[in-house]
């Protein structure tokens, strides 16, 4: 599979891993097709997104997205988490061959599904 | 880095003998073997010898090789070319769910243009039952194609039964020996194949050449028309540099068959063993059926398939997975649903194929490295719970 090093580096060393506790909003999501899973926990303060934590089984590039939107949103008001799309993600790693664009999708979803709850 | 290689189901290195023996068939014994000069006798003699081992390696006639471009061509060639010689007796083929995809949708095109294909099911692990093929034949059965050897769980076929069975009904069988020819014994008198696939890139020959089988008396479609080569099978020039490295390739695999395979063995038990003592939620796949010598298929829980194997190219290892995630189509191993595996259960799947050129060392350190992978993934699971 031809990954660019940013996914492999996102792969190999995942950023924000876990799970938080308290958290304001969780959102579990996965695709139905490849059975990639992803969870997602946010701290929100007001209008922001003050921390984030996922876990993630699936593809190098499944948990690479994952990591890569989670860390991505940190920081970020509900309003420019939302607008996140699959192709800020893919972007950010170096792009995605085709086959796995779906990957970054999962990312977007799981987002949106968390900030649901929200105004 | 250290590379090791254990993906020899896909392709394997070709032994240094085999380049030595086909370097100087493109520069001096360049001759077309069709032409009556010295040039084009020493090639169709250099070719006869080749075709002579790859006879002897399955326990055939030399007159009974034909020489194709591999194993692909040479399923197209025994499925289409039996299909289309036979449609005026039916249009009935019986096949297995676990075939190559060379057979497999080769089979899915002959049903489109109005073939009727049976499709047997296996067992858990991975078996055709004859008695399901005797059940299947129709009075307008006209093939019979099941793979002697399974490429991504090993299991081998009851073909000798399955022989017997097309034998009394009077209807063609082709088996698709290109994961079984090299690495087990293989008789076609035995096995009563009238076809019987084979490809040299799996047994440390060159890609692009391999042969099928044709039994004495069989009536065959030619699907490359031409100038009649092969006996009037397959026109076009033959390749010959790549046939003269399969028949050395194929008398290395026939001397090397007991010794040489019983180590492959002893390297397949061992990391088998290896990998069962230091990861928990393993399982492999066909562990107690007959299997090739040299393959392991396990399903690794909680662990994805695409990502161990990226994380094992990362350390230097080659291996393969039957994932959604590997595939490109996002559907899992076509093998491991057949053989009742779930989707999850065949994402988490890892196949080890090796050869007689791997060592203890490769296997030793998979199994020192393999552990600490799996551990990783799982620990950014949300399913995996530590025990």
């Amino acid at each position: 599979m031809a990954y660019a090093a940013k996914l492999i580096d996102y792969f190999e060393n995942p950023r924000c891993v876990g799970e938080i506790e308290n958290a304001d909003a969780v959102a579990q999501v996965s695709n139905p097709v490849c059975g990639d899973v992803m969870k997602l926990w946010l701290k929100v303060d007001a209008d922001t997104i003050i921390d984030a934590k996922f876990k993630a089984q699936g593809c190098s590039a499944a948990i690479a997205t994952s990591s890569y939107a989670t860390e991505m949103i940190i920081g970020m008001n509900l309003k420019q988490a939302r607008t996140i799309t699959k192709e800020h993600i893919a972007d950010g790693l170096g792009g995605l061959p085709g086959s796995k664009m779906h990957c970054s999708v999962l990312a977007c979803d799981a987002i949106r599904e968390a900030l649901k709850g929200f105004a | 880095m250290q590379r090791i290689y254990l993906d020899s189901n896909a392709t394997t290195p070709v032994h240094p003998e085999v380049v030595t023996a086909m370097l100087p068939v493109f520069t001096e014994d360049y001759g077309n073997p069709s032409s009556i000069h010295w040039f084009g006798q020493h090639a169709k003699a250099l070719m006869d010898d080749a075709r002579t081992q790859v006879a002897r390696l399955i326990n055939g006639e030399t007159s009974e090789i034909v020489f194709v471009s591999g194993g692909t061509e040479a399923d197209n060639l025994a499925i289409r070319g039996i299909a289309e010689s036979q449609k005026s007796k039916g249009r009935h083929i019986i096949t297995s769910t676990i075939e190559h995809h060379a057979v497999l949708h080769t089979c899915r095109d002959l049903e489109k243009q109005g073939y009727e294909i049976t499709w047997l099911g296996v067992s858990a692990d991975g078996l055709v039952d004859p008695e399901d093929v005797r059940r299947a034949i129709r009075p307008d059965t006209i093939l019979i194609s099941i793979m002697h050897a399974n490429n991504e769980i090993g299991t081998i076929q009851p073909i000798e039964e399955i022989g017997k069975i097309a034998e009394v009904a009077d209807v063609y069988f082709h088996s698709d020996g290109v994961q079984s020819t090299g690495k087990i014994s293989v008789d076609v008198k035995k096995l009563k194949v009238d076809l019987f696939s084979m490809s040299a890139h799996k047994i440390h020959g060159p890609k692009g050449v391999g042969a099928l089988f044709v039994k004495k008396g069989s009536v065959l479609k030619p699907q490359l028309t031409g100038g009649g080569h092969e006996r009037n099978r397959r026109s076009g020039t033959e390749n010959v540099a790549g046939i003269v490295g399969f028949g050395v390739a194929a008398k290395m695999a026939r001397e090397g068959m007991g010794s040489e395979m019983d180590r492959v063995k002893e390297l397949r038990d061992r990391l088998e063993s290896g990998l069962k003592k230091n990861i928990d939620l393993i399982r492999i796949n066909a562990e107690n059926a007959p299997r090739l010598p040299n393959t392991s298929n396990i399903m690794v829980d909680y662990a994805e398939g695409e990502g161990l194997v990226i994380s094992l190219d990362l350390k230097g290892i080659a291996v393969s997975t039957g994932s959604a995630c590997s595939s490109g189509s996002l559907e899992p191993s076509h093998v491991l649903t057949a053989i009742g595996k779930t989707p999850d259960e065949a994402h988490g799947s890892l196949r080890f194929s090796l050869n007689s050129m791997n060592s203890v060392q490769d296997v030793d350190y998979v199994v020192e490295v393999l552990p600490r992978i799996v551990d990783r993934l799982r620990e950014l699971s949300p399913y995996y719970k530590r025990a």
